[in-house]
This record gives structure tokens, C-alpha cells and sequence, in this order.
């Protein structure tokens, strides 16, 4: 008797589980690049191949780095599947706070992924985030203004040679600026592109006992030149450029050179988007000699928050969403410049995908960065334009509200440095570093 | 009259509603004093214990807290400057019979219509963009440099910006007190003999005396938690850091709980220390 019954819940447990695996719908937080919507786009591929219906919560950066932290920290439940990056990655798994994917399938091919991407979306050797994208940045640059300025772009240029060329291609009177950087406040704009290039100053965040290095001479010669470049050669109202700003200056062909991320590239070479798409050249971001370069490295990854009801389902999609059939689909619809760049090596075989002009120069920029040893002195942090720990994000902020008020003219680089100092010392013995 | 068995009728079926709305206040704000006394880092395992006023203590002496202070009030003193003088010059003109009175009202009216946000992104955007403005153009027209708003004169332009949404309502209310004025004082005035000056100044202003305390007292209430434009224009950058920023600035983006709750703490005795000078100060216009 006793048997029988239990046989029977047995069943009914299968018989309820089997359906749940496949009616389920998941939701999905995501960011609003053009990539992610692209994606949504494709969505009814998915819902086809597995039965899993998806709802989308698409924000703004910002935003969204906002909301899916507070619901994972307040373990809210809203999300199946969060998009995030490689800072928060390495941390929520190490609070136990993400699924571990280190049990994808074969055919999903895990040691594809670029090896810079599954080491910044790891912990401990955990894979706890699928890449969606990767990227670095680069130096995109008018080929035209270049050849007008009578100069030639190397491949791996110094600081000293893009400085002088970008005062050089600067014309204000016609609205064209040599140089266009990031210069608004947050630690995801002006701090991740200054942290970035002062690692080729030989600066860094921290020193091996968590000390805040802003008062060293090298993160003097970082802010200075910075501020100097971008007053001489600089569109006006720099201070107020973020990511977004800079890539519309460009394709109005107001920007000699941009330094930012290697995904920009195929937004800037769109003729549909771009009045400059046929002119732009690439070459790796520029170095000082000292042994770093000041391309940083970043992954817009799908990671699952332990605790949620639909795991199986939320790995399904994930690996849907970053697998290789996934970008041979996107080609597919929208052609090989379209694809999700910087995540598999095999991307980079691929026959197709050499012929695009900017795919040499994205997989050089990602392979060159090390996040595990970022700065040329040793620092005891992971990651290359952000330091990979809870109070980065707080911190970097507020120093990068300073430095856009020095390059604003309010306070001096010297001030502005003095300020970041003290506050991010504050805020390390408070956190208890 | 009631009698007293259907005086405690009343309050019996008045009870839940009086116990929903208290519950909806008082809890939100136990819960932030409850977590301003605690360690709460939510990146670093949650509760970290009973900390007394660590939290406060911190929260005043950090360099961004007067300053903020500071920005709180000059904006708060800028825009009810702003919308106040416009507010009675423009009830002024609207009061006066014209063509297509109707339409001109609504237009006036719109802004306050318009999301916070999406006017910040407009005017940033749109007119204060240093390359492709509005501005710029207009002052490159005349031969002079692009002045980059935003972080050159911050704090005026989001002065500028927030009086813009709120004098439709500082406006509105002006214009209803006009309309109540008796035209036969005005008209006694003038056989009189007194000058327009003199009529303003002795007869409307003193008419709308209530009127601007009310727009005074409201806004106020309002401005004093403003975000969205700060949000969007500068993100609390080049000294426009407002108290409301600062704790938002603690509580997510350095994911700081218990600080940004005594910040919050902060802002109340703040908002009620303003709220009392107010009362005192223009307040008594009410009691008339």
C-alpha cells in the first residue's frame, strides 16, 4: 500500500516536473544595446527550438546595473536571468549568489569562449556567467583627417604620437575635434576609460596593502595629460561625454580619433548611422613604453541568480543565447558585422568574419589585456578599468565626479586627485580594508 | 448631532482605513531608522550588526554632505524665486482678455505635463548640448564660444530647467487668485488716480499673498526631494549633489544601507526643519 502510493506521488512528481520543463516562461533582465535587442528579435528561434517562452525587462545601463543588483542582493526573485558584466561576476559568485555553469554540455564547447572572457567571468576556476559579447577598446580614427594631417597611424601607436595628432587633425572653426574621450562621471564612463589608461602611465587604484595611490606622481601625469589633451583637441562640453555622446559625435565626423569600446567599431562603419563609415581606420589603444597598454577588457554576460525556480530553463536559453549557432543565426538575419563579437575564438576563424574590417584589431585589443595582472607595479585586485570589489562601484563614482569637474575647469588635476584620495581612503577603512 | 453610539460607529469603520495609511507611512519609515543604525552592506553578507550612531556620525562628516546641503537649498531658493516672480507676471498677463485665450493658457500650462526626465533629457540635449544645442547655434550666430551649460553653470541650469516645469503650476495657482480679485477696487484705485505701480503694489500683490504662500509651502515640499533632472543632466557631478542624491548615491551605487538610511533620517529633520522656518515665516498668510 504504503509502496503504491508512493509509486503514484513518484509519478505525478515526473509527470508535473516533465511539464514545468517545458511550458516555462522566463524573464530576462537585459541592457538596451543594439546587440541585446537584436536578440529579443531572434527570441521566437528559442521559444521554437525549446518550448520556453521568454519576457523581456530591457533598461539602460545604469539601470539595470542598479535594479539586478538590489534584487539579487534583497533576494528579490524578479529574474531567471540577469545580464551582467565582469565586475559583478566574479564578486556574486563568490557570495554563492549566481548558478555555477560548469556543467554546460559538449557540444556547447566551453573551451571556445576567449580565455580573457572566462577568466574575468570566473571565481575560483567557476564559470558563473556565459559571455554574450566581449570587448576591449581600441582607437577608432579618421583615415581622411589622418592623411590630411599628413601622418600615419601605427598599429600599436604611443601616447605621445595620438596626442600630437589629434592637436594636429583639430580644426574647431569647422566643428572637427582631434580627439573625443570619455569625460562624464560614473564608474562605468570617465573612471573605466581614466583607470584604463593610467594603467599605461603606470598608475593604479590600489597598492598590495589596498592603499589608494592618487597622490603618486604617476596618476598626476595620467589626469594632467588627460585634461590637456582634451582641452586642446577636445570637443567643447567634454566633461558631459559618455559613451553615447562620443559615438554620435563620431558619426557626424566630428571626432579625429575616439579611444572606447571595440564594439563601437561596427556602429561607426554602419553607412546607415555613420556619415564617416567608409573613412574610419583602427589600431590598438595607445602606451607609454611602460609595458601596458590603456585598452581595458569587458563582457555583457547571462548569468542565472541561484534561487530562482527555473534553472533548467534559464540554462537552456542561456546557452541558446551565447552558443555558435546563435551567431551564425545573427548572420544569417543581419549579416557578419552584426554578429556578437569578442566571446568564441572560433568567431575569428571563421572565413566570413575575416573580411570584417575591425575583427583583427577587436581579438588583438581582447587578447592583449590581462586582467589578473592589470598595472605595471602589482596590485592585489582583478580587473583592468575597474577594481574587481563591492565598494569599487561607490567609490569610482565619486572619484570620477572629480575628475569631470578637473577636466570641466572647476578644480585643478592636483584638487581633484587630493579629493579622490581622501574619499577613497575614507571609504576603505570604513569598508574595513 | 451625533450621539456617542454612532460617534464610535464612525470610528470603528474608520479604523482600517486609518490603520492602512498609518501602516503605509510608519513602516517605510521604521524600517529606515531601524537600518540606519545598522551595518547593512548588502555586497558583503547583509547584516552586519548593531552599529549605534556610526552611521550618522559618518554621514555628516563625509566632505559631500554640507556641500550637499548647500545645493539643496540653493536650488530649492532658486527655482521658487524664479517661479514665484515669473508665476505673478505671467498670471498677470494671462488675466488680460486677448485673442485665443484659451489655447495660450494650455500652452502655458503644458510643461507641467511634461516627465521630469524626459524634459532634463530635452533640455540637455536639445538646447544645452555645447555642439549641437540650440544654444550653441544662437550664440555662435552672434559670433560668441558655445557655453557648456552643464558643467560651466551647472547648478543654474538645472535651476533653470526645474523652474521651467514648475512655473505652470506656481502659474495656475497665481492666475485662479487674480480671477478671484473684485475688479471694483482695482477701478475705485484707478479713479483715484493711483498709478499701475501703486495698484499692483498695494492692491494685487497683497490679494496674493495666500496664493504665493501656498505655491511657496507646495513646491517647496517637492523640491526638496528633486532627483530626475539631477539624474539625468549631471548625475550629482560639478556640485549639484543634492541631499536626495547623496543618499541615493550611498544606498545604490555603493550599496551602503544603513549610511544612506541615516542620510535619510537626515533629509526628514531637514525637510521639517524648512517646513517649521516656512510656517512660522509665511505661514501665518494662511491663518487669514
Amino acid at each position: 500500500m504504503y509502496l503504491k502510493s508512493a509509486l503514484h506521488a513518484a509519478t505525478a512528481l515526473t509527470v508535473f516536473a516533465s511539464t514545468a520543463a517545458f511550458a516555462e516562461t522566463i524573464t530576462i533582465a537585459t541592457v538596451n544595446n543594439g546587440d541585446m535587442i537584436r536578440m529579443q528579435g531572434l527570441t521566437d528561434d528559442f521559444t521554437a527550438k525549446t518550448g520556453h517562452e521568454v519576457e523581456w525587462v530591457t533598461l539602460e545601463e545604469n539601470v539595470l546595473r542598479q535594479r539586478v543588483t538590489t534584487d539579487i542582493s534583497a533576494k528579490g526573485g524578479q529574474f531567471d536571468i540577469m545580464t551582467i558584466g565582469m565586475y559583478e561576476t566574479p564578486i556574486w559568485g563568490k557570495n554563492g549568489w549566481l548558478v555555477p555553469l560548469n556543467d554546460l554540455p559538449a557540444d556547447y564547447d566551453v573551451d571556445d569562449i576567449l580565455p580573457a572572457m572566462r577568466g574575468g567571468l570566473s571565481h575560483d576556476g567557476t564559470l558563473f556567467a556565459a559571455p554574450f559579447y566581449g570587448e576591449s577598446s581600441m582607437i577608432m580614427y579618421r583615415t581622411d583627417l589622418m592623411e590630411k594631417a599628413g601622418l600615419e597611424m601605427p598599429s600599436a601607436p604611443t601616447w605621445d604620437f595620438v596626442a600630437d595628432a589629434a592637436r594636429q587633425m583639430t580644426d574647431k572653426d569647422n566643428e572637427v575635434y582631434g580627439i573625443c574621450l570619455r569625460g562624464k562621471a560614473g564608474w562605468g564612463e570617465n573612471a573605466a576609460f581614466i583607470t584604463a589608461m593610467s594603467n599605461s602611465f603606470g598608475a593604479r587604484w590600489f597598492d598590495e596593502n589596498w592603499t589608494p595611490q592618487f597622490d603618486s606622481e604617476a596618476w598626476s601625469n595620467t589626469l594632467n595629460f588627460y585634461i590637456d589633451l582634451l582641452n586642446d583637441a577636445g570637443p567643447p562640453g567634454a566633461s558631459n561625454n559618455g559613451f553615447n555622446e562620443n559615438l554620435s559625435l563620431f558619426q557626424q565626423g566630428k571626432c579625429g580619433m575616439w579611444i572606447d569600446a571595440t564594439v563601437a567599431a561596427s556602429f561607426v562603419t554602419n553607412p546607415n548611422d555613420s556619415t564617416v563609415a567608409d573613412k574610419v581606420g583602427f589600431a590598438l589603444a595607445p602606451d607609454t613604453g611602460l609595458g601596458k597598454r590603456s585598452n581595458w577588457l569587458w563582457a555583457w554576460a547571462l548569468a542565472i541568480p541561484a534561487g530562482t525556480q527555473k534553472e533548467a530553463a534559464a540554462k537552456e536559453f542561456i546557452q541558446w543565447a551565447t552558443s555558435k549557432d546563435y551567431i551564425e543565426l545573427v548572420a544569417e538575419n543581419e549579416g557578419w558585422a552584426n554578429v556578437p563579437p569578442g566571446a568564441r575564438t572560433s568567431l575569428y576563424e571563421n572565413a566570413n568574419y575575416k573580411d570584417i574590417p575591425f575583427a583583427k584589431m577587436t581579438l588583438e585589443s581582447i587578447l592583449s589585456a590581462d586582467p589578473n595582472n592589470p598595472t605595471v607595479d602589482p596590485v592585489p585586485y582583478v580587473g583592468i578599468q575597474f577594481a574587481a570589489i563591492p565598494e569599487f562601484a561607490g567609490i569610482a563614482t565619486q572619484v570620477g565626479q572629480e575628475f569631470s569637474a578637473a577636466l570641466a575647469g572647476q578644480q585643478t588635476a592636483e584638487e581633484a586627485l587630493a579629493k579622490a584620495q581622501a574619499l577613497a581612503a575614507d571609504e576603505m577603512e570604513a569598508a574595513g580594508y | 448631532m451625533a450621539t456617542q453610539h454612532s460617534r464610535s460607529a464612525a470610528r470603528i469603520m474608520m479604523a482600517p482605513a486609518v490603520i492602512l495609511l498609518l501602516g503605509w507611512m510608519l513602516v517605510p519609515l521604521t524600517m529606515t531608522l531601524y537600518f540606519s543604525f545598522k551595518k547593512y552592506l548588502p555586497l558583503r553578507g547583509g547584516d552586519l550588526g548593531w552599529v549605534g550612531f556610526d552611521n550618522y556620525a559618518r554621514f555628516l562628516s563625509s566632505s559631500a554632505f554640507w556641500p550637499s546641503v548647500q545645493a539643496t537649498l540653493t536650488i530649492v531658493g532658486g527655482v521658487l524665486l524664479i517661479t514665484v516672480i515669473l508665476g505673478v507676471f505671467l498670471a498677470l498677463l494671462l488675466n488680460q482678455p486677448m485673442w485665443g485665450q484659451g489655447i495660450v493658457r494650455i500652452l502655458v500650462i503644458a510643461p507641467f505635463f511634461v516627465m521630469p526626465t524626459v524634459s532634463a533629457l530635452v533640455w540637455k540635449n536639445m538646447f544645452m548640448d555645447p555642439v549641437n544645442g540650440l544654444f550653441a547655434h544662437l550664440w555662435k550666430a552672434f559670433g560668441a564660444t558655445p557655453v557648456s551649460w552643464l558643467s560651466e553653470a551647472s547648478l543654474q541650469s538645472i535651476i533653470l530647467i526645474v523652474s521651467w516645469q514648475w512655473l505652470p503650476f506656481a502659474t495656475l495657482i497665481l492666475l485662479t487668485a487674480i480671477q478671484s480679485l473684485d475688479s471694483e477696487q482695482l477701478e475705485a484705485a484707478e479713479m483715484d488716480g493711483a498709478p499701475p505701480v501703486a495698484r499692483f503694489g498695494y492692491i494685487t500683490l497683497p490679494h496674493l499673498s495666500r496664493a504665493i504662500t501656498v505655491v511657496v509651502l507646495i513646491q517647496t515640499i517637492f523640491l526638496l526631494s528633486i532627483f530626475a533632472e539631477i539624474f539625468v543632466t549631471t548625475q550629482g557631478s560639478f556640485g549639484t549633489k543634492t541631499l536626495t542624491y547623496l543618499i541615493y548615491q550611498r544606498v545604490l551605487e555603493s550599496q551602503n544601507v544603513g549610511l544612506g538610511s541615516a542620510g535619510g533620517v537626515y533629509a526628514i529633520i531637514l525637510a521639517n526643519i524648512v517646513a517649521i522656518f516656512l510656517m512660522r515665516i509665511v505661514g501665518k498668510n494662511l491663518d487669514a
